[in-house]
């Protein structure tokens, strides 16, 4: 708790006026100066070979911009970097941490600030901090309802978006009723990632979302009391659209990743993904027919903000706030958000950017599969963290062992 | 070997008693743990019973004859398939939307799109045993091969059929008494590895629940941390299970001994055993073998195709795309691998080495005891003492370095390659050191003119299942590597998290050269050093 106390403290310090411009300009020169040289390790998820040749394009730009050197280490998990920062507290080591950086949100940002175990508010100091699009979205300094108070500087956001063939359906099921109504009229056609995985949690808040009657209780953490009346009617939808899924429920797909695949292969003909852009990019890629397409639920889908993060104890923090700021570049934003390479939603501000950096994005082809930004329709709010542990847990207790 | 596995072990102990033992009832409630808990032991075991049964039909079946030799020569590509690509082959071969489907569709079975059937991951673990076994088979039949003394195990065959004694039953009763001694501590870690495998059990097993060690996994994963304990009074459970699946192993090994000795003296010579355990034999190795290849064989097509869609029996276009990624990480990771591997390969090599010539020149005999010690870490469940030892590896300030990650996995090189050269180092005919002695030549003279030239064969497999080894460890390296060692496998599970099944092809591809190229030397290099000594081959 003092801990923590402390860090607001420090995070009010951050905004007062005692901090000019010129005061701001002259600590990023020293950080700079130090940064330079530096070996930088960014924990980051290694699964996607998009993600990390866009990674690996990122180390060329400091390399040359800032002698920066940047060195991706490829994660299965990000809990494998948060469980080492961790052991790395328990034996006693508060300086000289392997982890530099780290790509982060959601729980695993909770979990590491609760426990001290990160460095900040170093976030809206960063020179490029003033282009975010804070006010539009959010979500760059509220992460899962927690706010960030300058611990993690946002690089990218996501919103679930649903993926259908169109070969295959006319008209995408736009509502969950539709979409339990197609999918028990095509059996074996539909399936989520098993919980505890992230984005089958996320399929379960977006059904959530569908069916409390007053969406600002999911912004609240979970209310024993009431908590049994409101998840009932979730329960009710998927045990009217269980016996009709993928292998009839009785198997899911691990992960996002598998979900993917399992469209590319045919298996099933209506996905999603927290990416709009993926499926085009996937397309672009060849991995996916070019007859896919997206759609989002009328009433809104899920968003939420891809974060970097810099562990307390992490053995180049200059080095790792020059690419937190160097991910804030309009035109490494702007290559992020190119289809070809990522498909990835900008945390910028566009229409306020210079001319310039404006129109590299304007220049942008975003792929036949991807919904103008005007056509995603309201971008939800993440429900408090404490609602995708109490899912999970009840999914696995619901469903997780039923065979 | 010892002391690292329990410093390991206090290391996970700890957090799973912390807190008045929470980890131990956050576990007990967990719903899927008395099924996960039933699939562990019941793959583990049954995994392991058919690879060990198909083993001995095979060895009795063929031992000796020429029908073996095409098989021994399939035996050391088999071994380098890492476990996850060969998982993965295999899946995208009997998925209703994988190569066998595709290829029979839609002109045989009417099928346009997948059908929705429950194959992989079935709820009683088959695809998971069956995948086990091709993986374990080959191993278990390595480690006989290298046990087996050519000379006398022909002789007692031979006595046995001019007894009337028909060829299964002859081996039954000379041969395999003697080996299953020397298979026994192979088979311990067999079943122990296949009760605690993540990678293939995440491919090809049950999801609702998924087996235990997976689970623990999973728990290891949760983004809040909160489950640490869990997972760690998970581990511990899982350890416990496995020395229960010893004890029910030793269990039916007594039972085993005595049917034996039963058969043996009623004297059954059930020469009509032998035509189908031939048939069995030819069938079990051209399932496993040709799955095994055709799955590999998927892999490198996905490595190179563009778009592959169902019902499609090929790819209709082709694309190198999945290299040009692989390619910048290839040269850096590749050399790190081989140095990893070479660092903890030839120090066992040399400890083995130098452990079985002190046997020899002094008539000691290992104790069973010392031999326990030795395949600890092959018992133990990695995940039970890894993330201690991880923590262990901290305090001292040896982590994150290649030499550290090399240490690490001579905990596990070491007793793979003392597995696999003991037997061939301890059955060396005793009259040619006398004859040595007896010519007044010293006790290092004779071990490097003699013993050392006769063993090149088994010190070359034994260098190559060392490499194998190493260059498969993907925790150890990554959790003592700190992520800053970056090692061919390490950078193929983070891919095949992704589940790209081009770049997963290509890194498979990848992980399999090394070891396939040390497995070659081991063959093609006694052939060529003694090419003028025919008798030195046998």
């Amino acid at each position: 708790m003092q801990r923590r106390d402390f860090h607001r403290l420090i995070a009010g310090l951050a905004l007062t006026p005692v901090l000019t411009g010129k005061t701001l300009a002259a600590e990023w020169d020293g950080i700079l100066s130090a940064a330079k040289g530096q070996t930088v390790y960014w924990h980051a998820w290694g699964g996607d070979p998009k993600i990390n040749a866009f990674i690996a394009w990122v180390g060329e730009q400091a390399q040359a911009r800032y002698g920066v050197t940047l060195e991706h280490v490829k994660l299965a998990s990000t809990a494998d970097a948060v469980a080492r920062v961790q052991s790395e507290q328990a034996a006693g080591l508060t300086t000289g941490g392997a982890v530099d950086l780290v790509w982060i949100n959601g729980e695993n940002f909770a979990a590491m600030k609760a426990a001290g175990l990160l460095f900040g508010p170093f976030a809206e100091a960063l020179p490029n901090w003033p282009l975010v699009d804070v006010a539009g979205k959010p979500a760059v300094v509220t992460d899962f309802t927690l706010p960030t108070d300058g611990f993690e500087s946002p690089w990218a956001m996501a919103q679930m978006v649903f993926e259908y063939d169109s070969l295959q359906m006319k008209e995408p099921p736009q509502t969950l009723d539709l979409l339990a109504e197609w999918a028990i009229a095509n059996p074996g056609r539909f399936t989520y990632p098993q919980p505890p995985d992230y984005l089958g949690v996320t399929f379960l808040k977006q059904v959530l979302y569908g069916m409390v009657p007053d969406p600002a209780l999911l912004q609240q953490p979970v209310d024993d009391a009431t908590y049994p009346a409101t998840v009932a009617l979730l329960w009710a939808f998927l045990d009217r659209i269980h016996p009709a899924l993928w292998r009839s429920g009785r198997a899911f797909p691990a992960n996002e990743p598998a979900l993917g695949q399992l469209l590319a292969d045919g298996e099933i003909f209506l996905s999603f993904a927290f990416n709009p852009g993926r499926a085009s990019a996937e397309i672009a890629a060849g991995n996916l027919p070019d007859t896919i397409r997206t759609f989002t639920l009328e009433g809104g889908t899920i968003a939420n903000a891809s974060f970097v993060a810099i562990p307390f104890n992490a053995s180049h923090r200059a080095g790792a706030q020059v690419i937190a700021n160097l991910l804030l570049d309009p035109e490494v934003q702007a290559r992020a958000q190119d289809p070809a390479v990522l498909g990835f939603q900008t945390v910028l501000d566009v229409q306020a950017l210079p001319e310039q950096a404006k129109s590299r994005f304007d220049a942008l082809d975003l792929g036949v599969a991807t919904l103008p930004p005007a056509d995603l329709g309201p971008a939800l709010l993440e429900p408090h963290a404490s609602w995708a542990t109490r899912l999970a847990a009840d999914w696995t207790a619901r469903y997780g062992a039923a065979q | 070997m010892a002391a690292p596995v329990l410093a390991g072990l206090a290391g996970t102990l700890f957090p799973a008693l912390s807190n008045g033992a929470e980890g131990f009832r956050t576990l007990a409630a967990w719903p899927g743990l008395p099924r996960a808990s039933a699939l562990s032991l019941g793959s583990g075991l049954a995994s392991t019973a058919l690879s060990l049964f198909l083993c001995i039909t095979l060895l009795a079946a063929f031992y000796g004859t020429g029908g073996f030799t095409p098989l021994r020569r399939l035996l050391a590509p088999l071994l380098s398939v890492p476990h996850a690509a060969a998982a993965l082959g295999l899946a995208f071969l009997i998925a209703p939307s994988g190569w066998i489907a595709r290829a029979l569709s839609p002109w045989a079975t009417g099928w346009t799109a997948p059908p929705d059937l429950l194959i992989l991951n079935d709820a009683y673990g088959v695809s998971l045993t069956l995948g086990l076994v091709a993986k374990e088979l080959p191993f278990l039949l390595l480690m006989a091969l290298s046990s087996l003394n050519a000379a006398q195990t022909d002789r007692a065959m031979t006595t046995a059929s001019t007894l009337g004694y028909g060829r299964v039953s002859g081996f039954v009763l000379t041969v395999l008494p003697g080996l299953y001694r020397q298979l026994r501590l192979p088979v311990y870690a067999v079943l122990a590895y296949a009760m605690t495998s993540v990678d293939m059990a995440m491919i090809l097993g049950p999801t609702l629940p998924p087996t235990l060690s997976q689970q623990v996994v999973i728990w290891r994963m949760v983004p809040d941390l909160t489950q640490q304990t869990t997972a760690a009074a998970g581990a511990i459970w899982q350890l416990t299970l496995v020395l229960f699946a010893l004890f029910l192993w030793r269990i039916c090994e007594g039972l085993a001994r005595h049917a034996v000795t039963l058969w043996a003296t009623a004297g059954l010579r059930a020469p009509g055993l032998d035509a189908p355990a031939r048939v069995l034999a030819r069938l079990a190795a051209s399932t496993i073998g040709l799955a095994l290849c055709l799955g590999l064989a998927s892999l490198a097509l996905w490595s190179i195709a563009g778009d592959w869609r169902f019902p499609d029996a090929l790819p209709r276009s082709f694309t190198l795309n999945a290299w040009h990624i692989a390619l910048p990480d290839l040269l850096p990771a590749t050399g790190l691998t081989l140095a990893i591997a070479l660092a903890a390969t030839l120090p066992a090599l040399a400890l083995t080495l130098g452990c079985l010539e002190a046997e020899t020149r002094h008539g000691l005999s290992a104790t069973p005891r010392a031999m326990t010690l030795l395949y600890l870490p092959l018992v133990i469940p990695q995940i039970a003492f890894l993330p201690g030892l991880q923590t262990f590896a901290l305090m001292v300030g040896a982590e994150g370095t290649w030499p550290a990650v090399a240490a690490t996995h001579l905990v596990f090189v070491l007793p793979y390659v003392f597995l696999s050269l003991s037997q061939p180092y301890r059955s060396l005919d005793p009259r040619l050191t006398t004859v040595g002695r007896a010519l007044g030549k010293t006790e290092a003279r004779i071990f490097w003119t003699l013993r050392l030239p006769l063993l090149l064969a088994p010190v070359l497999t034994a260098l190559a299942i060392g490499m194998a080894i190493s260059v498969g460890q993907y925790l150890p390296t990554l959790l003592v590597g700190g992520g800053r060692v970056t090692t061919l496998t390490t950078d193929a599970v983070a891919l095949s998290s992704g589940g790209n099944r081009r770049v997963i092809g290509s890194f498979a591809l990848l992980q399999m050269l090394l070891p396939a190229l040390f497995f070659g030397l081991a063959l093609a290099l006694p052939r060529l050093i003694w090419r003028n000594r025919r008798g030195m081959l046998a």
